[in-house]
């Protein structure tokens, strides 16, 4: 059960950082703001750098290289040993930090849970809802076929 | 030849300071934001990061705001600022099947699973000016419906399934994938290393190739199998890590062209495919892009190579047009020396033609 429970906390940290990587900065800020954030270091001083960016030949075959992108990258370890790592496009330095913090409390188990109610559960829902009012924007421009009948068949 | 010419400091300095204020345009009316040039002029900064080769949209409005508007000249000071970079590595490669759509249409199946999408489309426009939006237009806000969560295949993956289309080329297990911002171009080149300098080449020039192999120079039949247009998600395998972190959204668009067939005595004729795909809303660069690739399979695919767009050693040379833009502009160096050389040259040749034009004169003088 030990390899499931890492491939778990795995996956939770992979959904943390995805929720965050797809939120502003500005809203994990204030998100951090309501909670008791404990002391930490910089690991990694914020950078930025790039990531050359890879697709598929037809989608779904050998890999290629579109182009780049800019990147921004940070580690930090809390007073209690956990570390954090923060990775999201674009080159907002302050925000990998706050992601890495977030990796962090979210492996801690004294913080866990209030990083997933204060940070992680607003800020989904926040983009959940821009993915579902750009869901339901596109919808209304899909194309209902009808078939007009000719003569009397 | 190229000499060191002094003395034009001065000149260059007060030319740089003429730039700043012509480029910033009439003081009494108000200066252009990067948040407005991102938001409203979002398919120059699509194609500035497309063919910059960087995604990153601030950047890129900085560069057309600094550039003026010149397209190109703002590609270049995208491509200038990647070399300030380091890189981190590459990213896991991104998975368009999983796309939230924005747009989705195919021109080959009326009932697609997933639908004909529209999206935020030019198409079906009447192209007439529109005077409302000269000043103070409030567009409606868009009409909503509700969102299927059934997939989206690519059709290629649904042709795939019957054996009417040739699958994608597999990755090689130990070949590592073509860079061209790393290793000079070698031909022939790999369509992996094709798509790369594809993927940032010039729209004008891809275009223009691509409706020369639709008029006839190279064989080229193609349906727009699928073009979608919308976010895919990036990972990146960060080793310190230890698994795929993700990085957030990436807007991009892909052209799947569906092609006429290739077939053999052992193999059944199946369709050929182009493909097509480019940072942000880019439709008619991965339709270019597409139409291009497969006329690059010529080779390939054993057709006769007779075309300007076939031939990947012309394509992929002066398809760049950071590249032609530098060779091009290179004419207004100072080329003096060069140029006196060329002019002593000619006053000689002139004199020796002066002077074999008059010697049958002297002769007859002579006579």
């Amino acid at each position: 059960m030990a390899a499931g429970g890492e491939n778990g906390k795995q996956s939770q940290r992979q959904a943390a950082m995805a929720v965050l990587a797809h939120s502003d900065a500005a809203d994990i800020a204030g998100c951090l703001g309501a909670l008791a954030v404990p002391s930490y270091e910089d690991l990694r001083e914020p950078e930025n750098g790039l990531v050359m960016v890879r697709g598929r030949i037809g989608g779904d075959g050998a890999p290629f290289n579109i182009g780049e992108a800019t990147v921004s990258r940070a580690a930090v370890r809390l007073a209690s040993g956990e570390v954090g790592f923060g990775y999201a496009l674009g080159r907002d330095r302050q925000k990998a930090r706050m992601i890495a913090l977030c990796d962090a409390l979210v492996q801690s188990n004294e913080f866990a849970d209030a990083v997933e109610a204060k940070v992680l559960l607003p800020l989904r829902a926040a983009v959940v809802a821009a993915r579902d009012r750009k869901a339901r924007e596109t919808a209304a421009t899909r194309v209902d076929f009808y078939t007009l009948v000719r003569g009397e068949g | 030849m190229y000499v060191a010419v002094k003395g034009g400091e001065r000149a260059i300095e007060n030319a740089h300071r003429l730039l700043a204020h012509e480029r910033r345009g009439d003081p009494g009316v108000a200066e252009v934001t990067l948040d407005q040039i991102s938001g409203q002029l979002s398919l120059a900064v699509d194609r500035v990061m497309s063919e910059g080769s960087l995604y990153d949209r601030e950047l890129a409005a900085l560069a057309i705001k600094q550039a003026r508007g010149d397209m190109i000249e703002a590609i270049f000071l995208v491509r200038a600022f990647r070399a300030t970079l380091p890189r981190f590595g590459a990213t896991e490669p991104v998975d368009t099947g999983q796309m939230q759509v924005r747009r989705r249409i195919s021109s080959t199946f009326k009932d697609i699973p997933g639908g004909q999408i529209l999206g935020p489309t030019f198409d079906y426009t009447h192209r007439l000016l529109d005077p409302q939006l000269a000043e103070g237009f409030v567009p409606e806000p868009p009409a909503t419906a509700d969102a299927s969560s059934a997939a989206m295949p690519r059709v290629t993956d649904i042709l795939g399934r019957d054996g009417l289309i040739e699958p994608s080329p597999e990755a090689a297990a130990d070949t590592p994938v073509g860079d061209l911002t790393r290793e000079p171009l070698s031909f022939p080149a790999d369509r992996d290393l094709r798509l790369q300098n594809l993927a940032r080449a010039d729209e004008g020039f891809l275009l223009a190739l691509g409706y020369s192999s639709q008029r006839g120079y190279g064989r080229n039949h193609p349906f727009a199998g699928e073009i979608r247009f919308g976010e895919v998600e990036v990972e990146f395998f960060a080793e310190e890590v230890g698994f795929a972190v993700p990085l957030g959204g990436m807007a991009l668009t892909e052209c799947q062209m569906v092609n006429q067939f290739k077939g053999s005595a052992t193999e059944a004729p199946c369709f050929t495919r182009g493909y097509g795909l480019a940072f942000g809303q880019s439709e008619r660069k991965t339709m270019s892009m597409a139409l291009v690739d497969r006329a690059l399979r010529a080779r390939e695919l054993g057709e006769e190579v007779a075309a300007p767009a076939q031939d990947e050693e012309f394509v992929m040379s002066h398809s760049d047009n950071v590249q032609a833009t530098g060779f091009v502009e290179h004419l207004k160096l100072p080329h003096y020396v060069d140029f006196q050389s060329e002019l002593g040259l000619l006053r000689k040749l002139r004199k020796e033609f002066e002077q074999a034009d008059r010697l049958p004169d002297l002769r007859e003088a002579a006579e």
